[in-house]
């Protein structure tokens, strides 16, 4: 029966489909399944209702919610897109030597050497009331109050995003822009393209791939955060992950599974319009 | 006679630290000169056709053209235009945007850059692909828009570096053919980097040998071929034999040289060789000092008198025909 083309061909794909099934698929559809499942204050119910999703597309909180998470998606994009592509270009471009590039490469990821949270909040001391920030700023004279919006503010939350996710937009593009050949430079030049022209006209179409993974992820992550938001903002910003984490902790695990869907699509529509800008296989 | 648009280099050096890639060297490219920098690889042909371009800053020495010093200017600032050797044509652009792309970066309007890049691109036959990406083109249908990327730019001495070795050995003939038409209807200078003599004397009315970073000798093709001054350029430009004689070496051409009775002759040796080419045979003979010649003889002479191996034979030659070398 193994001679089979048709059975070991399965046979070889199901290791791969098995750990998705149990791993990806089924605790998704669990979560679409909960999702229709109706609440009370003190219990849970297992129902095909449409309340959840009812309440939760009619509230005005949800919109607001939601288009704060974007908020913070977006910005973070915009910096890490500009701190990410500087950097991967010049890594790429600038450094000469390849030993000079692997080294200034790997000192990119030391601060991955922690944990995210560990990470987050050392940023508490530094920006807090009476933190290093705000010290030196008043000792040199800038500043007389202490800046009260350096910490638990929408600053923090998207400074640490930043901080957290830049390295995930510097990895693609600089790993796009390493295939760039280099007399594609020589020829831009040859042709009497200035520095910015052979930028404009020929790196970044040609980084285009590498911007697109690296967008890609920063965006799934800021939008599927809650413990960065909760951290940075002291519990005064929410994002949908705060919001699901909120109905969880009040057990309302229906609400909090409806909204993780919601969230999911969301998140999915995304990544379709951005793949639809973009062809990254030639990258993968 | 001296032009105008004579391409001169002057104690021109290329130093990578402590190497010395290019050591001073001083030639004058004549307007309208196909001419090609032949020389094995590491030679610095490549170094000074880059510093020609401008991809390369000059250590020592100058590059002049139409009586200025260039070797300070940006490519593009030259009059001159190069064709890379993988034809670095960019992947993103289509055909016509890619010959266009110096003129978009000068800011021309489309409608013209549209027109010139057709001109162009009819100049080196591929009208019909302007559409189409790089990647949807041959080896050699990129190497004609490369071409036609370069020439755009209505340069006065076009750089072509190593412009055939990526095609396949027929592909490489009609484009030689083609190169050496597009020059001759342009007029304009072409400085041909090549490793292949065979490429070198079909194409160049002058040769530059290069060898260790110098000029080992330069000159009308023909007279370099006819005479090479030193072993390594006759040993390179192939078809020449070497022979160290008591009274110092010479170049012989594998075909000056004739067979006669060992008895009187000026050499003696032993054939250890016969290789039957066609229209030719090539015979290889063993001489004193443990010396190779080949003798090239025409079928009809080598059949009318037919050899063997391990035959002593000797071998003979017009004065005229040998050449003394200095190295």
């Amino acid at each position: 029966m193994l001679k089979n083309r048709h059975v070991s061909g399965w046979l070889m794909a199901s290791p791969l489909a098995l750990v998705l099934v149990v791993f990806l698929i089924a605790p998704i559809l669990m979560i679409v399944v909960v999702s229709f499942w109706g609440a009370t204050e003190w219990s849970i119910y297992p129902a095909f209702l449409w309340d959840n999703y009812e309440f939760l597309l009619t509230s005005e909180v949800t919109y607001r919610v939601f288009l704060n998470t974007f908020k913070y998606a977006f910005i973070t994009w915009v910096f890490a897109l500009g701190i990410g592509f500087t950097v991967a270009y010049f890594l790429a471009f600038h450094v000469r030597s390849l030993t000079w590039q692997v080294a200034l490469f790997l000192l990119c990821t030391i601060p991955f050497w922690t944990s995210n949270i560990i990470r987050m909040i050392s940023w508490i001391p530094f920006l807090g009331r009476n933190g290093l920030a705000n010290s030196a700023l008043i000792s040199w004279g800038v500043i007389d109050e202490p800046l009260e919006w350096l910490l638990f503010s929408d600053f923090s939350v998207i400074l640490a995003f930043v901080h957290l996710y830049t390295l995930f937009m510097v990895v693609p593009i600089f790993n796009t822009m390493m295939r760039i050949d280099k007399s594609l430079i020589e020829a831009a030049a040859d042709a009497g393209a200035s520095g910015w022209q052979t930028l404009w006209h020929v790196i970044v179409p040609l980084t285009k791939p590498g911007i697109m993974i690296g967008t890609i992820f920063v965006v799934t992550l800021v939008m599927g955060d809650f413990i960065t938001v909760r951290f940075m903002s002291g519990s005064q910003s929410a994002n949908v992950g705060r919001m699901i984490q909120n109905d969880i902790g009040l057990l309302q695990y229906p609400s909090a599974s409806a909204t993780a869907v919601i969230l999911l699509i969301t998140v999915l529509m995304v990544i379709g319009i951005l793949l639809r800008f973009v062809d990254i296989r030639r990258e993968l | 006679m001296r032009s105008e648009l004579d391409l001169e280099l002057v104690g021109l050096t290329k130093r990578y630290g402590d190497v010395t890639a290019v050591d001073a060297i001083s030639y004058l490219f004549k307007a309208g000169t196909y001419a090609c920098l032949l020389g094995p690889s590491g030679c610095g042909k490549s170094s000074t056709l880059r510093m020609i371009a401008g991809h390369e800053s000059v250590s020592d020495g100058a590059v002049r053209l139409s009586r200025r010093d260039i070797s300070a200017l940006p490519p593009a600032a030259r009059g001159t235009a190069m064709m890379f050797q993988n034809y670095a044509l960019f992947p993103h652009l289509s055909v016509a945007d890619n010959v266009a792309f110096s003129l978009r970066m000068k800011g021309v309007g489309a409608p013209t850059r549209k027109a010139r890049a057709a001109e162009m691109l009819a100049l080196v036959d591929m009208a019909e692909f302007g559409d189409r990406v790089p990647a949807q083109l041959s080896g050699g249908q990129q190497q004609r828009v490369a071409l036609a990327r370069a020439l755009i730019t209505e340069p006065q001495v076009l750089l072509l570096d190593e412009p055939l070795s990526a095609l396949d050995p027929f592909l490489r003939i009609r484009m030689r053919a083609e190169l050496k038409r597009l020059q001759r209807e342009l007029g304009i200078t072409f400085i041909h980097v090549t490793h292949s003599q065979d490429e070198a004397l079909a194409l160049a009315d002058e040769i530059v040998v290069m060898n260790n970073a110098v000029i080992e000798q330069a000159g009308p093709t023909r007279a370099v071929f006819e005479a090479p001054k030193t072993a390594f350029v006759a040993r390179f430009l192939g078809s020449h034999n070497v022979i160290a004689l008591p009274e110092g070496k010479i170049a012989v051409r594998a075909d000056a040289l004739q067979l006669n009775p060992p008895e009187g002759a000026k050499l003696q040796g032993k054939i250890t060789n016969i290789e039957y080419q066609g229209t030719h045979v090539s015979l290889t003979a063993a001489i004193a000092g443990d010396q190779e010649v080949t003798a090239i003889l025409s079928d009809r002479d080598f059949f009318g008198a037919p050899k063997d191996l391990g035959e002593a034979v000797g071998l003979d030659w017009d004065k005229q025909a040998a050449h003394a070398l200095t190295a």
